[in-house]
């Protein structure tokens, strides 16, 4: 964590992707949403559905890049050696990525949450407590993600890299994000079901539209997360003992691994 | 289980390791102890930098033991590894971060007591002051190697490897980096294990060498009487002979 204090004291560049890109997001969908209350025939007030669900979306992609950020920053600076022959555990180094993502995605979380409510009158007391239980399972399955991306980039090599930024795009039909996902066909509806963030988009038109949230489905959402962010560390783990087997943490410079 | 009082800071027992079909390092074993500093030499493809990677944690043995003071590598690793450390042309600090900046990240990683005063010290042992607040990325390879020297210093190691330290630097760098190097074994507890090519160098500073070829320890010696017992006038001849016939040789 001190490392990538370090970074971010060092290099203004770095502040872009947790101030000025989340920004750029809640400006450009809050006009949308102005312009969309403007001219819907509908009593439905856009704001809190849809820039609501952007924040919220917002807020979840910059806890996942923010784990695979910081891990990058090791592959990026070749610093792999000297990290894993130090006493360094594998937890220790997990926690770290997630304690630094969850410091600048909170930051993040601020900016759009001041910007919102300022220039779009966007209140989160509309959502009241239920909030809370939202951005934890964002949270944890941000992390999961993140973690499970950085164990493929461990695997494949520094030209993986590539596969870690677009996971939210390709996630976001499934997640319901704009829409309910009982409008998508089944095998999508399916897949939507096994991802916790779609549970807190359900959650969060049920409240727009007047309704309650069900326990069950923040239950579900919730022990799903926490699920995946098992099964996210596992999967790091034994992806760095196979990276210790075979040698590529010595080897790391190399484009690709395979 | 720890043996302070014992005189080996490193003990290596049939330490194999294959890649698939190649035995890249094949039951090797060897100690180095407290004051002593040994040179692992051998070809390129020989086993050395698999060996140093194995040391390091970073590399898991097929078989054999590794003990860093007593201490199994395997079982404790943490604790092993806080007596370690390790200094590689191939490792060099981050680039973006400042000579400060990366020993106080290393040194909060290896639980450096009274870190502030420690980075100090080391900073003016290694002539460094001037880049205090310099990125590492920007200095040459002599200054980035005596940042790396510091940093594999600053937990007062028992154990101290280096992978070829001297092998970008011109030979004034290089002399100044041996003798920084023999004053560490000299004056503390700790003992050191070095890889390197030069001929010169390993005379100049090793107690004692090690050649590898094929994964084996092939001989095993004082550098300076090695040679001669082996009908070979220089230590360079000495090498080029492991590494061409080393089925001429018993190996250890």
């Amino acid at each position: 964590m001190l490392r990538y204090f370090y970074l971010l004291r060092g290099t203004p560049a770095r502040w872009m992707p947790i101030f000025v890109w989340v920004a750029i997001d809640i400006v450009l969908w809050g006009f949308i949403t102005k312009f969309l209350n403007s001219v819907a025939a509908s009593r439905l007030n856009f704001v809190p559905a849809l820039l609501g669900a952007v924040l919220l979306f917002d807020f979840f992609i910059r806890v996942m890049h923010g784990v695979a950020g910081v891990f990058l920053e090791d592959v990026w600076s070749r610093n792999f050696l000297n990290l894993f022959a130090s006493p360094l555990t594998i937890p220790q180094y997990l926690l770290g990525l997630v304690v630094t993502s969850t410091v600048t995605s909170l930051l993040g979380l601020m900016v759009m949450l001041v910007l919102a409510t300022a220039l779009f009158g966007l209140s989160f007391f509309v959502y009241g407590l239920t909030l809370v239980p939202f951005l934890l399972i964002l949270f944890l399955f941000g992390v999961s993600l993140g973690i499970c991306t950085s164990a493929m980039v461990l695997r494949l090599g520094p030209s993986a890299e590539w596969l870690v930024w677009p996971v939210p795009a390709v996630i976001s039909p499934f997640a319901g994000v704009f829409y309910p996902i009982s409008i998508l066909p089944h095998w999508m509806q399916f897949i939507g079901k096994l991802l916790p963030v779609s549970y807190v988009f359900e959650g969060l038109r049920k409240i727009i539209s007047g309704g309650a949230v069900p326990a069950t489905s923040l239950i579900l959402g919730g022990g799903l997360a926490v699920m995946y962010v098992l099964l996210a560390c596992w999967f790091f783990k034994r992806i760095f003992r196979h990276a210790v087997r075979t040698g590529i943490l010595a080897r790391y410079s190399a484009e690709s691994l395979s | 289980m720890t043996n302070q009082s014992g005189k080996n800071v490193l003990s290596i027992k049939d330490l194999r390791k294959a890649y698939g079909d190649k035995i890249a390092v094949d039951r090797i074993s060897f100690d180095v102890s407290r004051g002593e500093i040994v040179g692992l030499l051998g070809p390129n493809g020989a086993g050395k930098t698999t060996t140093i990677s194995m040391i390091l944690g970073v590399l898991k043995p097929d078989s054999g033991s590794i003990h860093v003071e007593g201490i199994d590598l395997a079982d404790c690793r943490a604790q092993a590894l806080g007596r370690t450390n390790f200094a590689a042309v191939y490792a060099p600090l981050p680039g973006n971060l400042t000579v400060r900046q990366n020993l106080r990240v290393f040194g909060l990683l290896y639980g450096v007591r009274r870190l502030s005063d420690r980075i100090n010290a080391l900073i003016s042992q290694f002539d460094l002051e001037k880049f205090r607040n310099v990125k590492c990325g920007v200095l040459s390879s002599g200054e980035q190697t005596r940042v790396a020297l510091a940093k594999a210093m600053l937990n007062q190691p028992r154990l101290l490897l280096l992978d070829e330290p001297t092998a970008s630097l011109d030979p004034v760098a290089a002399r100044e980096i041996r003798s920084r190097i023999r004053h560490f074994a000299v004056s503390g507890d700790g003992g050191v294990l070095w890889t390197t090519h030069n001929m010169v160098e390993v005379q100049d500073v090793c107690d004692r060498v090690l050649f590898l070829s094929h994964g084996r320890i092939m001989l095993e010696g004082n550098p300076k009487t090695l040679p001669v017992e082996h009908g070979q006038p220089t230590l360079e001849e000495l090498f080029i002979a492991v590494a061409r016939e080393p089925l001429t040789l018993e190996p250890t």
